[in-house]
């Protein structure tokens, strides 16, 4: 591994480090003839939490999906720790990769086969190669971080859809991954079910927790993120930290876009789930 | 579970009456017992059945033994073939798909005279001479169709698995190999066993086509038995004796599966 040993999990610190943990230098991604990404550049240091916003089609997800390895572009390189994800050849070399990368899916894809502590016990036992009673005794303290401690022998498909995005989470957390990429966790939940998501993330990341999110919950991005990028049509129009992006965007269709999804939604902090986020500002 | 939501609470009284009507099947029973007090020919043939009781359970042994072994081969078979179908190269799944819409589109009567006619025998393996009896072409004959059915569900039930679920596994660093034995594996198994289980229902109820080659089953027995005794009687209850028994074999094995699918439906 090129990189110093880290310990996984969580990275408590918020200083951010010289060289990024994810960076992306002119990716060009095709599907056939048509092309979903057009020279991306972005960059996530540890510790930091950044968002990418943008209207449907910009190749927001798809991003994602290349930084762990689903999908390969077709020119550019994406480095996650210092490794070329593109230059993976082997399946250990991925799952390598993918050890380090948690990914918490729109539709959650739990397993629908296993209980909710199988769900979050399997990959630990099975991949990291943990004993059972320890990786269920870490399952039991993730479900109770994000309050599903009583639904442990649940199966998933008797959970709301909220509570199944919980569980996805704490099945990413379990594997202890120095960073994790939400896409768009909210999209297919229930208005009254997406606060209480966002809580539980907005909690991971006042503890530091280093994330890539995709999201349509522009309050939500502006109140958590260090950094925002702001997607269209497979480029990066603009980034910068959260609060000049939305306070002073500098492009036209970044105002234009802001404007349209900010006026279409109400502001989360009328939502009763949602925590503070002053006090969150303050931790990050 | 959906059914026991919608039974209205407080009012009992159908799953009440369901629990007897397992018990409704001594009826007929007991309305044959009465009949024979009062029908000397009723009572002659209920005394020829039970003579010919341990014959009959002998042939349907046969019918038993044919259908578990041709099951067993059909599903070796199957999972082969299936596995070959789901194949990405042209060179692999093209044969397989071929012998799936081959067999899954013969008459089994068809098939069942086809191998008994078209298999030897005997097989001389070096100097020996091995008998290839009439009910092991039977149990082939079965085999063909029931492979070629299993194949179908394999790859029915593995293209059922959302994609989405290899997408998940593989970002969770598993392997392709742990994926198959660890997420896709045991929910295609979970899917397969309502479908499999009709099969081998319909497998077992074609086992009495083997008594059209000659193969001493449960139908032929009785056929022996009707000509042997020669009376009206008789061969109207020994025709319900046979009915019986394999609705007892079948008709557990569809409740299992009727009881596995609900329970699929709601996990």
């Amino acid at each position: 591994m090129l990189l110093p040993e880290h310990s996984g999990g969580p990275v408590l610190s918020a200083v951010p480090t010289p060289a990024p943990l994810v960076a992306l230098r002119d990716v060009h991604l095709a599907f056939g003839g048509n092309a979903v990404l057009k020279g991306i550049d972005l960059e996530v240091r540890r510790g930091q939490a950044v968002s990418i916003i943008g209207p449907s089609g910009s190749g927001k997800s798809t991003i994602l999906r290349c930084i762990t390895g689903l999908l390969a572009p077709q020119q550019g390189t994406v480095t996650v720790g210092g490794v070329a994800v593109r230059e993976l050849r082997s399946e250990a070399e991925r799952i390598a990769l993918r050890k380090r990368v948690g990914f918490v899916f729109q539709q959650y894809n739990l397993f629908p086969h296993l209980t909710v502590l199988q769900n979050l016990a399997i990959a630990p036992v099975r991949v990291l190669g943990r004993g059972r009673a320890e990786a269920e005794a870490t399952a039991i303290e993730l479900l109770r971080k994000v309050r599903l401690a009583d639904k442990a022998s649940a199966y998933p498909g008797e959970l709301s859809g909220g509570q199944q995005q919980r569980v996805a989470i704490a099945r990413a957390l379990a594997m202890e991954p120095e960073l994790i990429l939400f896409d768009e966790v909210t999209s297919a939940l229930d208005p009254e079910t997406v606060g209480e998501v966002l809580t539980v993330i907005g909690d991971l990341v006042a503890e530091g927790l280093t994330c890539l999110l995709v999201t349509h919950e522009m309050r939500f991005a502006e109140e958590i993120s260090d950094e925002v990028y702001f997607t269209e049509s497979g480029r990066i129009v603009e980034h910068g930290p959260a609060r000049r992006i939305f306070s002073e965007p500098r492009s036209e269709r970044t105002r234009a876009f802001l404007n349209r999804a900010l006026g279409a939604a109400p502001r989360v902090a009328a939502d009763p789930f949602v925590f503070s986020f002053d006090k969150l500002r303050f931790a990050v | 579970m959906a059914t026991a939501d919608s039974t209205v609470r407080g009012v009992p009284a159908w799953p009440r009456a369901g629990r007897f009507a397992g018990l409704l099947w001594l009826l007929p029973l007991v309305a044959v017992a009465l009949a024979a007090t009062r029908h000397p020919d009723l009572a002659r043939a209920l005394g020829s059945a039970w003579q010919w009781s341990p014959a009959l359970l002998r042939g349907f042994l046969v019918n038993v033994g044919v259908s578990l072994l041709a099951i067993a081969l059909g599903t070796a078979g199957g999972l082969l073939v299936g596995a070959l179908r789901l194949s990405p190269l042209a060179l692999l799944w093209r044969p397989a798909q071929l012998y799936v819409q081959v067999f899954r589109n013969a008459p089994w009567l068809v098939l069942i005279y086809f191998s008994t006619y078209v298999f030897p025998f005997e097989v001389n393996i070096g100097s020996h001479i091995v008998p290839f009896p009439d009910w092991l072409k039977v149990v082939l004959g079965l085999a063909l169709p029931a492979s070629a059915n299993v194949a179908e569900v394999l790859r029915g039930s593995v293209q059922s698995i959302p994609l989405t679920q290899w997408e998940a596994a593989s970002s969770m660093a598993f392997s392709r190999w742990q994926i198959l034995r660890l997420i896709v594996g045991p929910q295609c198994v979970r899917r397969m066993l309502p479908p499999w289980m009709n099969l081998y229902a319909t497998l077992t109820m074609s086992t009495a086509l083997a008594s059209l080659v000659g193969v001493h089953d449960l139908l032929d027995t009785a056929q022996i038995a009707s000509n042997t005794v020669n009376q009206t009687a008789f061969t109207v209850l020994i025709y319900f004796i046979v009915l019986a028994m394999f609705f007892a074999w079948c008709y557990p094995i569809s409740r299992f599966t009727r009881f596995l699918e609900q329970k699929h439906a709601v996990a």
